[in-house]
């Protein structure tokens, strides 16, 4: 047990990939092979990833299952190091759902779904390397590695939008959204430089996150280095967060994104942009934080109130999606910049939440996609009648995103509005405010897509039939999480409390 | 004074070798010449493995000075001994095809590689500038060995024409140095440029005229001109020796000569070096986006890597000095793979413009790879040397006070991944064009030269330490420890 938990964490990072180096020597006409394999190492990282949330001891807290491994010498001494926390376990498992119930969604992917595998698993490894590295070089290299196969994944599999005036080509999308991401990344790059101008004169050099933070409370960080350098990780980060005015890659990427990648990508790779700020940012440079605070809570309000009033206007259901996704990682941003031992609590939560939450749209969005070839709701009159298992599913998720109680993502926000009400009042009287708009564009998008009468006129709609048993299992494993976190939300809620301690504790914050 | 002649062997022995060539050329059936390429790799390997225990650990001066036998000499002479043999597996399928006087070909190829190992030993400036001549003239041969291509033709011209005019140049700037400090070994300069105050300004204008007539060889802009045009006019091969080989040589010159030589006056430079390492990235980057030819785009990135290159020279200290050797080697590794995955497109198509890859992922899926591996790692993405070798030189030159050109050349590698993202979009979703679908059957050679070159980026992005002891070991030997 002792050797598993010791390796497990590199098993997630390692399993997807080498199943991506295994799946490049299938031949390539045997999908049925490559789609089993596929699974099979799939099911196999999730289930690792339960157990790393479910071996995860809180009362200890600090990491776990961690080991390091030196990888290049003095002056960097850079260790290939992993580990998980309170912050990161949930995101471990979150991972590991979304994960499989991607690989099972893909299923039906007939072009080349061999090429799409290795992709798909490559970023996948990645995602978790970013989640397990407790060292500062190798979360960014993982960070880097998550965002290559995008461009492929997207221009290949993906879909373009007609605007009728315009097309946005799923080149586009993908395009915008590597180089949005890239440019966040070059930000964090010269972070990352600065960090070791000033650690590498220091007396043992280190580029461990913890070694980092040792540093700062040693005074090796001042409080002017602190205030320049924190907002490079807060916005280079923060563009995969889909932090405002830097969100725009977001819709048109996940929108022209296939089924599977949009589900990691909204589900987990935005959870990396805001997982990176707390991780670096705010451990690294808790003056900064401090200082900078303010705007992150501003800039934040601005993605939960732009990106609901955003996804209101949209006709295409993935728009819809698109944007309330760039509004619900508005919350996470609140949440992370009250620096309280509740909003930020809250706002992993919210990770989490939404993590699986917008997996399940996605996952949703895609099967009426599949079948009709079109997302406008005005065409999609009235699918309750013509798939109803798939518009079940809609509705919890629909209803989880307005945070009905009982659901995930009540627990989650509340938690973020109570510590924003703490430190904030004005701005969370505006979040409540932005909370009302998503029922809006929620049951706007109910009542046009789902309910009312259905049409008969479209050749696109007239013969839909329900989603397959496949794609309803994945659902249903996606709607199981979400169920159980608003009911039963204890056993996260200990695990990321366990987290949020030290972190605030070391950003000197008393909870 | 003779004491240590055996230490050149190795250069008697290759200079040796290149004669046997020609020499063969002369019994060897028009049919069998590739012969004459398998004995210069045989030949190269041998010379490796006897260089390496021969210099293992010297550091001794050989003819007053004129050379050196230290670590750093004996890396370069390691790496462009073993480039040789990559970029000569590299041609013989396309010398077959194309080229004709095969035994010129690699003969010349090997007095360059002669040229090379002298310049990384070199110890003084005129031992440098002839051993640069060695490796120009050789080069100045094979860019125009296609002999019924005009454009090859023209490229050989330019190339002369440019080059002879750089020669001047550093030919004028070693003089005024001389006339200053009558001195040119790099140690002396060191010594009397540390105490430079109140020397004749004629010194300045020396330095600054060995660097614009180095600066021609590398191809950094304001200089670059040239590049494309005999990039694009030359044999493939020649174009991927030219990419790496020839700059990597100029670039063990530029940093021996800048390290013992003209370290103490390093505030006199270092701003000229970072303005121009700023202009050849954003040059090289910006203007390889409108390329529609290969051979054009990876003579832009090349300027681009030299850009890069030079950031290091410009915040340049012992950690820096590791960083550009590691650039440079994962470089030789990426750009080699990706000139050997065109070249083996280029021997049964004849076509090298971006758009001919149209469909690759289908045609020949390995080539698709291959090519978009070594882009990633151009760009300095994770996995691949890029990424690695990219942080290494950058972070050691923000350690030196120029995070800004770090910052710019982390900029300039984003603008950089936009025009590779455009081939792999032409490889991977464009379809490819009508009757140009089938299959590609390539040479199993080359793609298995390919697929080692590609392993070679892996390690070097993966697990540096050896590479980064070895060149750690080479800095040594010509920085004082810091």
């Amino acid at each position: 047990m002792d050797g598993f938990k010791q390796y497990a964490l590199f098993l997630t990072i390692l399993l997807p990939f080498a199943g991506a180096m295994a799946l490049i020597f299938f031949p390539r006409e045997q999908k049925r092979a490559i789609r089993i394999f596929s699974a099979a190492v799939a099911l196999v990282t999730g289930v690792i990833s339960i157990l790393v949330m479910a071996l995860y001891n809180y009362g200890d807290g600090g990491f776990q299952m961690a080991k390091s491994i030196e990888w290049l010498s003095h002056p960097f001494n850079i260790a290939f190091a992993w580990g998980v926390d309170g912050l990161s376990a949930p995101m471990v498992l979150l991972t590991g759902i979304v994960f499989f119930t991607g690989v099972i969604v893909s299923w039906n992917i007939e072009h080349r779904p061999k090429d799409f595998f290795v992709l798909y698993f490559m970023m996948v490894s990645g995602v978790y390397g970013v989640f397990v590295a407790t060292d500062l070089f190798f979360l960014f290299f993982f960070y880097e590695l998550a965002v290559i196969p995008m461009y492929l994944l997207i221009g290949i599999w993906g879909s373009s939008t007609d605007f009728k005036t315009f097309i946005r080509t799923k080149e586009y999308g993908a395009m915008k959204l590597t180089l949005y991401l890239v440019a966040g990344s070059v930000l964090v790059w010269v972070g990352i430089f600065a960090l070791f101008v000033v650690s590498s004169g220091a007396a043992s050099p280190t580029f461990s996150i913890e070694g980092l933070r040792q540093l700062g409370v040693a005074g090796e960080f001042t409080t002017t280095f602190q205030h320049v350098i924190f907002p490079l990780f807060m916005i280079g980060f923060g563009v995969l967060a889909g932090l405002w005015p830097f969100h725009t890659w977001s819709p048109d990427g996940h929108v022209a994104a296939p089924t599977a990648v949009s589900m990691v990508h909204a589900g987990v790779l935005m959870k990396l942009g805001a997982y990176g700020v707390m991780r670096v940012g705010m451990t690294i440079l808790p003056e900064g934080a401090h200082f900078w605070a303010p705007l992150l809570i501003g800039l934040g309000s601005v993605n939960v109130l732009y990106g609901a009033v955003s996804a209101m206007a949209q006709r295409d259901l993935k728009y819809v999606v698109g944007y309330s996704s760039v509004s619900h990682m508005g919350i996470v941003l609140i949440g992370l910049a009250t620096l309280n031992s509740i909003g930020v609590a809250g706002a992993v939560l919210q990770m989490f939440s939404h993590g699986v939450m917008t997996a399940l749209f996605f996952t949703i969005v895609g099967a009426v996609y599949d079948r009709a070839h079109i997302r406008d709701m005005t065409i999609l009159n009235g699918l309750a009648k013509r798939m109803s298992m798939t518009t079940v599913f809609f509705v919890i998720v629909g209803l989880t995103s307005l945070g009905l109680p009982g659901l995930s993502g009540f627990v989650a926000e509340l938690l973020v509005f109570i510590g924003v009400f703490r430190t904030y009042p004005a701005l969370a009287i505006l979040a409540v405010i932005a909370a009302a708009i998503t029922a809006v564009y929620i049951l706007r998008m109910l009542a046009m897509a789902f309910f009312g009468p259905p049409r008969d006129d479209d050749p696109h709609v007239t013969h839909l039939h329900d989603a397959s048993p496949r794609e309803l299992t994945a659902a249903s494993i996606l709607a199981g999480a979400i169920v159980f976190v608003g009911i039963y939300p204890a056993p996260f809620m200990h695990v990321i409390n366990s987290g949020v301690k030290t972190l605030l504790t070391g950003m000197g914050v008393g909870s | 004074m003779t004491d240590n002649l055996h230490l050149l062997l190795p250069e008697f022995i290759l200079a040796s070798l290149a004669i046997v060539v020609f020499a063969v050329d002369l019994f060897v059936p028009a049919s069998r010449k590739n012969l004459l390429g398998w004995l210069s790799i045989v030949g190269l390997l041998a010379i490796f493995a006897f260089t390496v225990p021969l210099l293992w650990g010297k550091n001794v001066e050989l003819y007053g000075g004129l050379m050196r036998a230290d670590a750093y000499a004996l890396f370069f002479k390691g790496f462009f001994l073993l480039m040789g043999v990559a970029v000569i597996l590299l041609s013989l399928g396309f010398v077959r095809k194309y080229l004709e006087h095969p035994g010129e070909y690699y003969g010349i190829i090997l007095f360059s590689i002669l040229g090379m190992n002298v310049m990384a030993a070199s110890g003084e400036l005129l031992t440098a500038y002839i051993s640069l001549e060695l490796l120009s003239f050789s080069l100045y041969i094979l860019v125009s060995f296609a002999l019924h291509n005009p454009k090859s033709n023209e490229a050989g011209i330019k190339y002369i024409l440019i080059g002879a005019f750089s020669s001047a140049i550093l030919l004028y700037g070693i003089s005024l140095i001389y006339g200053v400090v009558h001195t040119t070994k790099f140690v002396d300069i060191s010594a009397a440029l540390t105490g430079a105050q109140g020397v004749s300004p004629a010194l300045w204008i020396g330095l600054a005229l060995v660097l614009v007539g180095l600066g021609f060889k590398l191809a950094a802009v304001p200089f670059h001109m040239w590049a494309p045009d005999v990039y694009e006019g030359a044999p493939l091969p020649v174009t991927a020796y030219l990419a790496v080989g020839s700059k990597a040589a100029a670039m063990a010159l530029v940093l021996r000569l800048f390290s013992e030589a003209f370290l103490p006056a390093a505030d006199q430079w270092r701003y000229i070096v970072a303005v121009l390492a700023a202009f050849t990235m954003v040059v090289g980057n910006v203007v390889a986006i409108a390329q529609k030819n290969l051979k054009r785009l990876l003579a832009y990135s090349s300027i681009g890597q030299v850009g890069y290159l030079l950031v290091g020279i410009a915040g340049l200290s012992t950690l820096s000095s590791n960083g550009i050797m590691l650039h440079m080697v994962g470089y030789a590794f990426t750009n080699l793979a990706a000139f050997g995955a065109i070249i083996a497109f280029y021997n049964v198509t004849g076509k090298d413009d971006v758009q001919d890859l149209s469909g690759m992922a289908d045609r020949h899926p390995f080539v698709a790879l291959a090519i978009s591996a070594a882009f990633f790692s151009l760009a300095g993405l994770p996995f691949f040397a890029g990424f690695t070798t990219k942080f290494y030189l950058f972070a050691s030159a923000s350690k030196e006070g120029f995070i800004w050109l770090a910052g710019l050349a982390i900029f300039m590698s984003m603008v950089s991944l936009y025009y590779y993202l455009n081939v792999l979009k032409q490889m991977y979703i464009t379809p490819a064009a009508e009757g140009e679908k089938s299959a590609l059957k390539l040479s199993p050679l080359l793609v298995g030269t390919v697929a080692v070159l590609v392993l070679g980026t892996f390690w070097v992005g993966v697990y540096p330490q050896p590479l980064v002891n070895a060149v750690t070991a080479a800095t040594r030997a010509i920085l004082p420890i810091s």
